[in-house]
């Protein structure tokens, strides 16, 4: 029983990393454009398929590297093409451009990539157990989870550290004094969303050496990021890291009690946070209105 | 905007259209079904655009509403007593309690927030049908009933039988349902969502409780979605949980925008528009979503004030 219930512990604290990463990205995008990326999951598909695309010639390690990149092109692409031209009006109206091109998205993977799951190798060394004991700490779990620290400690790192990350924040709280102070918010907005499609392309990768590759892959990844922005508390990035951890861990422990509430247990947990505290976990006050 | 004579021919045109539809679908290549579907989500998307356009609140989550009002008439037909009246009363206060209790919960967010949560709670129910084997019939859906013949007392209607019966039987709901909400908008109530729209801080000012009328809303458009929700699982005798899915929230949302948000006829349209192209793409290429996921693009990026808000600007100018 404790086995067991370590196991779901530590698969939900995965499965939460999972969530953060790509909640992490369209939080990012969300506090600086006021633009719901509806297609995050569509662009962490196309990461994922991506590094299968690349994996026969550069290998699993040069996938891992440059498939997320890859990803974020395309986003700064689509953000200047197409997102850019709706800024300013209402929110509706980039809502459901990105709803479109999620449906494109995971249309196209499906038509390049066929409608059945492919296998995504991974190296041999990182598969196997690392105790017999606690089966399930493979190594490639152990290696996500690092990952996936890194690659948050990186980006806080860029936020706080870097001129690029500095003006991101500044434009969070007041975009038009950004602006006024001579920075290039186009610019500005398009490299964030590049950052925000980055992650999901990195999780779309560590998503598939887990899950297999599936053109569905991001969609249904997308409803428990956005339940981890509102559990974590809207505006607030270390927020959201926390929310989809602890959505996560919340499935994960639900699944050993009642396996059939793995999902709506996360609603449940938002609906009780927006009861006690609409503005979530870590939420800034006034960020709601 | 047009008032008068003007109004009074364009309401008589849409009757017309609306009374013969199934008389002329099958010569342009559809269906009886077909005609009782675009009048059914067209109801859904008025009803998502009662909350959308005219008190402007963001609601992408009304797919939730509309699939608990069919699982509410499925399951009150395979269940309870092969009716088809209560089985739509059912399915209405499935809904309708179900919005009542979520819009609590999110009154007091606006805007990309608001949206946001409303899409996150949407899934709730999903999850919930797709999950309950035992009650809901999991992915399967909810099979082995149908809808029964409406015995009136002096008169039986084969509304099952015959699609047609079962088509003026629709548009008779919709016609309902339509002229209600026409009359809540021009009643002071109406006024007040409109003011809230257009203002909500003054409207906060003079005194209304802003949260209150959203809430009344929302409460409202999810009734009527649960109605349009009821009628579309009659309509195929069948309902699984890709009605409470998310995606079909989105496509409520296109409806309105591309008819045009701002008039009281355009979700309809928007929804004629969208279920014939769903249709005929569907019906030619597997790759159907992405020429859905293309229409989406295109309509955002060039008609943003929809079908009916062009022509009104037309007229006007």
């Amino acid at each position: 029983m404790t086995q067991l219930l370590l196991f779901n512990v530590f698969n939900g604290l995965i499965v939460g990393a999972f969530y953060a990463l790509m909640a992490l990205g369209l939080s990012l995008i969300l506090n600086l454009s006021g633009v719901i990326n509806f297609a995050h999951g569509g662009f962490l598909a196309i990461g994922a398929y991506l590094a299968y695309a690349l994996m026969p010639t550069i290998g699993f390690w040069g996938a891992l590297i440059v498939a997320p990149f890859l990803t974020a092109l395309l986003g700064l692409v689509v953000e200047r093409v197409l997102i850019r031209r709706l800024y300013g009006r209402d929110p509706l109206y980039s809502l459901l451009l990105t709803f479109g091109l999620a449906y494109i998205l995971e249309d196209g993977t499906r038509y390049i990539w066929g409608a059945q799951s492919l296998p995504f190798p991974i190296p041999a060394w990182l598969t196997t157990p690392l105790s017999s004991e606690f089966f399930f700490l493979t190594g490639y779990r152990l290696f996500m989870v690092l990952l996936v620290a890194i690659a948050v400690g990186g980006l806080f790192l860029i936020l706080n550290r870097t001129r690029l990350g500095i003006r991101i924040r500044a434009g969070t709280l007041d975009l038009e004094t950004v602006s006024v102070l001579g920075v290039n918010i186009g610019v500005l907005r398009n490299l964030n969303f590049g950052l925000g499609i980055y992650l999901a392309g990195l999780a779309g990768v560590l998503a598939a050496g887990m899950l297999g590759l599936q053109p569905t892959i991001g969609t249904s990844l997308i409803m428990p990021s956005f339940v981890a922005i509102i559990v974590g508390g809207l505006g607030s990035l270390p927020g959201t890291l926390l929310g989809g951890l602890l959505i996560g861990v919340a499935s994960g422990v639900t699944t050993v009690f009642f396996p059939s509430a793995t999902e709506a247990v996360m609603y449940v947990m938002m609906g009780l946070v927006l009861l006690v505290r609409p503005r979530g976990l870590l939420g800034e006050e006034g960020r709601t209105q | 905007m047009t008032f008068g004579r003007d109004k009074l021919a364009w309401n008589a045109v849409l009757w017309i259209v609306l009374l013969t539809m199934p008389y002329w679908m099958g010569a342009i290549g559809g269906y009886t079904e077909l005609a009782s579907r675009v009048v059914i989500l067209g109801l859904a998307a008025m009803s998502l655009n009662f909350l959308l356009g005219f008190t402007g609140v963001l609601s992408f989550g009304h797919a939730a509403y509309f699939g608990l009002g069919a699982y509410g008439a499925a399951m009150s037909l395979k269940f309870f007593a092969p009716s088809t009246a209560l089985a739509i009363v059912v399915g209405i206060v499935v809904g309708t309690l179900a919005a009542a209790a979520i819009g609590a919960l999110i009154v007091k967010l606006r805007g990309v927030y608001f949206a946001m949560v409303t899409i996150a709670f949407g899934q709730v129910f999903y999850f919930i049908t797709f999950r309950w084997n035992s009650v809901t019939g999991g992915d399967d859906g909810v099979t082995g009933w149908h809808r029964a013949p409406l015995r009136l007392g002096f008169a039986t209607i084969d509304i099952l039988g015959n699609d047609k019966a079962f088509y003026y039987l629709v548009l008779l709901l919709f016609a309902v349902a339509a002229g209600i909400m026409a009359m809540l908008l021009r009643s002071p109530l109406g006024r007040t969502l409109i003011a809230i729209r257009e203002n909500e801080r003054r409207a906060r000012f003079l005194g209304i409780p802003v949260e209150r009328h959203i809430w009344i809303s929302f409460v409202i458009s999810g009734g009527f979605a649960a109605l349009a929700g009821t009628l579309y699982a009659l309509l195929s005798n069948f309902t699984d949980p890709r009605s409470l899915h998310w995606t079909l929230s989105g496509n409520f949302v296109i409806m309105a925008v591309l008819g045009g948000m701002r008039s009281f006829w355009g979700p309809l349209i928007g929804a004629a528009i969208f279920v014939v192209l769903q249709d005929y793409v569907s019906s030619h290429t597997e790759n159907w979503m992405s020429f859905i996921g293309l229409f989406f693009v295109l309509v955002v990026t060039f008609f943003p004030r929809g079908v009916l808000g062009i022509i009104k600007r037309r007229v006007a100018s």
